[in-house]
């Protein structure tokens, strides 16, 4: 049987990243890591993803797929012998399809808020989140007793938690408390923990990244 | 199934739409169609998609689907005649990808912004739609369809470009599509239209006409 070749384009602190590696850990599929210099980007990444040339990029014996969510699908279908992502039935994968989708365009604008931005921009990220919230509900996870799909797609932001708490002028805790019990139950998960970077590390990393966008603290 | 078990909340001139009906059509599944008047929404829409508020939204017995790709997998999952999804996992994330792909580049970031901006933004819009055309022009080399000999997931997700392009490049009086550049997508569009559930299923050309020019006018700066 011929040994598959699983390689994975990234950038250390990218949730689209996050994704794929939360995923292939999952699945306990061995890949080799590169990591992209998003400012000097790789002739490889460039030719895997011509189009869009972003990471992830996940190349599979040579053939390279893109967008983080058809990667986190491809590698459900195809090792698809263990730890299934995607409920079986149709209605619960469209769900589970459109919350993925759904995670999580009003974070951006938060984070790169300006002044007189910030107040809708919070509002906007306050009510997506709450409808998360609502989507949670009581469930361990937003795939119910299993951690799947939506949990997969919105994992990745815990380690921007503090970074929500500092632009935006809210507690975590306060105004989402399932939210936050679930992110520490998905932290429990060793392909969630093992996966995510230090969240100071983020944290440091993106006010930074802030600093220079909007020439202020 | 019945047609009273499925219904297809749509506006009559939404390209998103028009891909769950041909979906519907190809399967031979029965369909009760809602036309939502979207400057007016009705309290039926806002129960059934309270996230968006868009169209299209299926409607299948007591569940709501909302977002037209999201759509067309359950379709294809749900009946199962007429497959519409490729069956090899990396063909299914390369139709995936180019459905998402080219909605937004070829869609919204090249002909619509090369409609309604003037100058370079016009200029670059339409290097970002002719990047794109380029990559589907080598995929559907040798094709009859994106699906092969039989309209797949790819074409219907692709369908707005033969007949909402068209109509763009009449209302903005430019050419979005080289026809001589792009001699198989220009063969693939009048297959596509040509194909019996399409034909029939466009939405009236000198009505789209002068929606997209009040559109345009209402989203161009003065």
């Amino acid at each position: 049987m011929a040994i598959d070749e699983v390689v994975l384009l990234d950038f250390w602190s990218s949730p689209f990243g996050l994704r794929a590696r939360i995923t292939l850990a999952e699945k306990g599929i061995k890949y080799e890591y590169k990591e992209e210099d998003l400012r000097n980007k790789s002739s490889l990444l460039l030719e895997m993803n011509p189009v869009h040339k972003k990471i992830p990029v996940l190349i599979h014996n040579g053939k390279s797929i893109c967008e983080s969510l058809n990667i986190v699908q491809y590698i459900d279908e195809v090792w698809n012998d263990r730890s299934p992502l995607l409920p079986s039935d149709p209605y619960q994968r469209a769900q589970a399809r459109f919350w993925a989708d759904y995670v999580f365009p009003a974070q951006k604008k938060l984070a790169f808020a300006t002044k007189e931005e910030k107040e809708s921009a919070e509002k906007e990220f306050l009510d997506a989140l709450k409808l998360l919230e609502e989507q949670l509900g009581d469930k361990d996870y937003f795939g119910g007793d299993k951690f799947d799909f939506v949990d997969i797609a919105f994992a990745p932001y815990y380690s921007f938690f503090k970074i929500y708490e500092i632009v935006g002028n809210f507690k975590m805790e306060e105004e989402f408390p399932k939210i936050c019990a679930w992110a520490k139950r998905c932290m429990q998960k060793e392909s969630v923990s093992m996966s995510l970077p230090d969240s100071q590390k983020v944290l440091g990393f993106f006010m930074e990244m802030r600093k220079n966008f909007l020439g202020t603290e | 199934m019945g047609s009273k078990d499925v219904k297809v909340l749509n506006f009559w001139v939404s390209p998103f739409g028009k891909r769950v009906e041909w979906a519907l059509k190809l399967k031979g599944v029965e369909y009760e169609y809602i036309e939502e008047d979207i400057s007016n929404k009705s309290n039926l829409l806002l129960e059934l998609n309270p996230v968006y508020k868009k169209v299209p939204v299926l409607v299948h017995g007591n569940k709501a689907i909302a977002e037209s790709f999201v759509i067309l997998e359950y379709i294809d999952e749900t009946w199962k005649q007429y497959p519409l999804m490729p069956h090899d996992p990396y063909e299914r994330a390369h139709a995936r990808f180019w459905a998402t792909s080219a909605q937004q580049k070829l869609g919204k970031e090249g002909s619509w912004t090369a409609l309604i901006k003037s100058g370079e933004e016009k200029e670059k819009a339409l290097n970002t739609a002719s990047e794109v055309l380029e990559k589907l022009e080598e995929e559907i080399k040798g094709k009859k369809f994106f699906g092969g000999d039989n309209i797949g997931y790819l074409d219907i997700a692709l369908g707005w470009i033969s007949y909402i392009i068209p109509i763009w490049e009449e209302v903005g009086s430019i050419q979005i599509i080289d026809r001589l550049k792009f001699p198989a997508i220009n063969e693939w569009m009048t297959n596509f239209l040509n194909h019996p559930v399409v034909k029939d299923s466009l939405p009236p050309r000198d009505k789209a006409l002068d929606y997209y020019h009040l559109s345009v006018k209402k989203h161009t700066p003065n």
